[in-house]
């Protein structure tokens, strides 16, 4: 079943899926109750000759609470799950990691532009290196990305990650991951932002921290973005 | 200047064809020209839906028998796909179509309270849908930024949401708003208002109190997005800023304006769909509705809670993730007032006396197939879950399922079920069994695995997934739903050639061939300009099948018993 989903790389990427599954067991336990009694009645209750149906309007409490206690099971079901959540989602959307490793994610028609502020620390100086829709980050490390948009509405998506964020104008907005694994994963646009908004992806590069060294090396003493 | 035709002559008829078909202030005729509307923007509808999916599984081919669909065409089409279906399918159907015609008929009237403002009302909707499908012809084609419409996308035709085409797009929108909240006033003032003897608000069919609920939900909602649409003309017309950041304005105004109709707006959809639902499954079970004033007060309360959802559409827009939370909370405990309403439902078949006609087969499909959808609500409901799900495919196959069970399903099970009182004649019925099992197959054959290539993380709105190394995997999925797709809507024919064959040549309908309770049938089929000869007296409820001590399972509610009429009241 974990075939469902893309390849989870993200620290925080099995605590989404586990609320994806804690929601699918609950969900899954009422579809075969409410489907297998629809389709049992639907044999069972036939019009048959001579036999009647029988004048239950639900009128009265004690035929009420056959709906009324599933309900109440409902209810507390989905407090239930909507606690889980709440922990998973501080974690992803409301925490902020502790970590130096920040870069500018620009959303444009139709790629992203990734800044690093560059030897000297700062955003908006020379040194910034520029890349057109990489992001190269190294493994086991937090990272923090501000999405920015230069012109509509874009998303920025990880789905190896479990991470999305809408990019919008006018706004800078945080996102955080810590990937678990090298490799390179695709950062598709989730937001229809104009014609070219099929096809607009970045690429997200994790090395060793020995690799990301020698590219950030590269590309702060070589000839640059 | 058709005043004429509502008081003097409950005998002869002497107006025009215009005056009696096109020009006609008669709650029925209305009612069939808002249904025919919605037939043919079904069929454009449908026709978008091919494109899309023949694009998503064969990418840059030509589509048979239209061609090769170029990026923005492709943008276009998914627009006006979701406009189309919502807007101009579902809204017409089963509220104008199904509202119009029954809500005098079931409450015991002659007619709405304000004939004329309906005829107005249909001819509003029809100048939208003129401006609607002029949009298509447009220089730079229709409008191109999804149903949803976010600027600055939307607002600046250099970004390509479209040029005149999203102009007139907003005009049409505005007109069919415009149109139902017309519509609106007369279902609420002539429910409540011109009710016939003995008819009172609990006595009233579930599907009356539906309608009634849907249209109050509309007129309170729709403001905001009107107004946001406005503003949105203004800033692609005028130059203002409204949505523009680099004037001081802001995107995420537009997404509050139009999701906090767009989320009540679904519930506007689905309640009249309900109701549907359940007063064919009290006819054809042959028992009453299970739990009729707890279902009641759970749509209301369903209605009211559909007000503070709407921002579960926004978790990942870059509004302040803190509202997520409470959003969260609303939006699961929606689902309790729905989840009363189908367990209530299940309950009704429970021990009951089924009879599976077609429009009962459509009514169960309708509950079998809600479930589903509603089911997969609570996962887009849960923000952290949601991170992932947003903007991918497992939305859109949760929304088709909750969306086509009550537009398609139940709006089929209406149209087989009052097609004899609208037109006199039966459908036939082999056909429509044939029709609901085509459907009910290949509906699930496209929308299940669809959860599946949302899972697999393929986004909405993208034209080419094979773009995409890590949507490889849902390749085949796609492959697979498009061919079911094309069989679905191929499925159609079969329905389009049993409605119109029967228009003409359908078995003589009589006044009651269901053996139903309420009003509708008690006149005949089709009804006379002036729905009833006299105006009927109610003794009862609508429900009241299969009652212990009567020699028939059914009571119609004006049926006069004499004395035994109080034992029987409900």
């Amino acid at each position: 079943m974990q075939s469902w989903f893309p390849e989870n790389v993200s620290t925080y990427g099995g605590d989404v899926d586990g609320i994806f599954w804690f929601i699918f067991y609950i969900v899954t336990v009422w579809f075969f109750i409410t489907e297998g009694l629809i389709l049992y009645f639907v044999f069972r209750y036939r019009r048959k000759p001579g036999v009647k149906a029988v004048y239950a309007a639900g009128d009265t409490w004690a035929q009420l609470a056959w709906v009324l206690v599933p309900m109440a099971i409902v209810v507390v079901l989905d407090l239930f799950i909507d606690v889980r959540s709440a922990d998973v989602w501080a974690k992803v959307k409301l925490q902020r990691p502790n970590t130096d490793f920040v870069v500018h994610g620009i959303g444009k028609q139709f790629n992203w532009e990734f800044v690093y502020s560059g030897v000297d620390g700062k955003f908006g100086t020379d040194d910034d290196i520029k890349t057109d829709n990489e992001l190269h980050v190294p493994v086991g490390k937090p990272i923090q990305v501000i999405l920015m948009s230069k012109d509509v509405i874009h998303s920025f998506f990880l789905p190896h990650f479990r991470l999305k964020q809408d990019a919008m104008p006018g706004r800078n907005i945080p996102v955080w991951f810590e990937a678990t694994k090298t490799g390179q994963f695709e950062i598709p646009c989730a937001e229809l932002c104009g014609f070219g908004h099929s096809g607009m992806k970045g690429l997200l590069v994790v090395h060793t921290p020995e690799e990301y060294q020698k590219w950030y090396r590269e590309k702060t003493t070589g000839s640059g973005a | 200047m058709n005043e004429i035709a509502t008081d003097a002559h409950a005998h002869s008829d002497n107006r025009s064809f215009v005056s009696r078909y096109v020009f006609s202030t008669d709650h029925k005729v209305i009612a069939k020209q808002y249904l025919s509307l919605s037939l043919f923007w079904a069929l454009l509808g449908a026709g978008s839906a091919y494109l899309i999916r023949w694009q998503i599984a064969h990418p840059d081919t030509e589509a048979f028998g239209w061609g090769y669909i170029d990026p923005s065409v492709y943008n276009q089409l998914v627009t006006m796909h979701g406009t189309i279906m919502v807007f101009f399918v579902a809204m017409p159907l089963l509220l104008a179509a199904f509202g119009n015609f029954l809500i005098p008929l079931m409450v015991g009237a002659r007619d709405m309270a304000f004939p004329r403002l309906n005829m107005l009302s249909v001819w509003i909707f029809a100048l939208a849908s003129i401006v609607l499908f002029a949009s298509f012809f447009m220089p730079g084609g229709a409008a191109a930024a999804g149903w949803t419409g976010y600027p600055p996308l939307s607002a600046k035709n250099e970004y390509t949401g479209g040029g005149y085409g999203m102009d007139l797009w907003l005009l049409a929108l505005a007109l069919e708003f415009a149109s139902f909240l017309l519509g609106g006033i007369n279902f609420l003032t002539t429910a409540i208002n011109m009710r016939a003897p003995g008819m009172t608000l609990m006595r009233l069919p579930v599907l009356v109190w539906m309608q009634l609920i849907a249209a109050v939900v509309f007129m309170l909602s729709v403001g905001p997005t009107i107004a946001g649409a406005i503003l949105l003309l203004l800033d692609r017309n005028l130059g203002t800023t409204f949505y523009a950041p680099d004037g001081g304005g802001d995107p995420l105004l537009w997404q509050h304006l139009f999701w906090f109709f767009g989320h009540p707006e679904v519930y506007v959809i689905l309640l009249p769909g309900l109701g549907i639902t359940l007063e064919i499954i009290a006819v054809f079970a042959r028992k009453p509705i299970f739990a009729y004033r707890p279902i009641i007060y759970a749509s209301i309360i369903a209605g009211f809670l559909s007000f503070i959802v709407w921002a579960h559409h926004q978790y990942l827009s870059g509004m302040d993730p803190r509202l997520a939370m409470p959003f969260s909370v609303t939006t699961i405990i929606i689902s309790v007032p729905f989840a009363l309403v189908i367990f209530s439902i299940i309950a009704t078949l429970w021990r009951s006396s089924m009879v599976f006609t077609t429009p009962m087969l459509f009514a169960v499909g309708t509950l079998g197939v809600f479930i589903f959808g509603g089911l997969t609500g609570i996962f887009n409901g849960s923000a952290a879950v949601d991170i992932y799900i947003h903007d991918t495919y497992f939305v859109v196959a949760h929304f088709h399922y909750t969306l086509i069970s009550n537009v398609f399903f139940a709006g089929f099970g209406a149209i087989y079920f009052w097609f004899p009182k609208m037109f006199g004649r039966m459908m036939n019925e082999t056909l429509g069994k044939i029709h609901f099992w085509l459907t009910f197959a290949f509906f699930n054959l496209i929308f299940g695995p669809m959860h599946l290539v949302g899972l697999g993380g393929m986004m909405r709105r993208i034209a080419n997934p094979t773009q995409y190394d890590f949507l490889k995997p849902v390749e085949p999925l796609n492959i697979f739903i498009t061919l079911m797709a094309i069989l679905l809507i191929l499925a159609q024919i079969v329905f389009v050639i049993n409605f119109f064959w029967s228009l003409f040549a359908g078995k003589v309908a009589a006044a009651n061939p269901w053996q139903a309770n309420t009003l509708e049938w008690t006149t005949s089929s089709p009804p006379p300009h002036e729905n009833f000869a006299e105006t009927p007296v109610v003794y009862r409820g609508a429900y009241e099948y299969s009652l212990p001590g009567q020699s028939e399972d059914w009571l119609p509610q004006n049926l006069d018993l004499g004395d035994n009429a109080k034992a029987a009241a409900h």
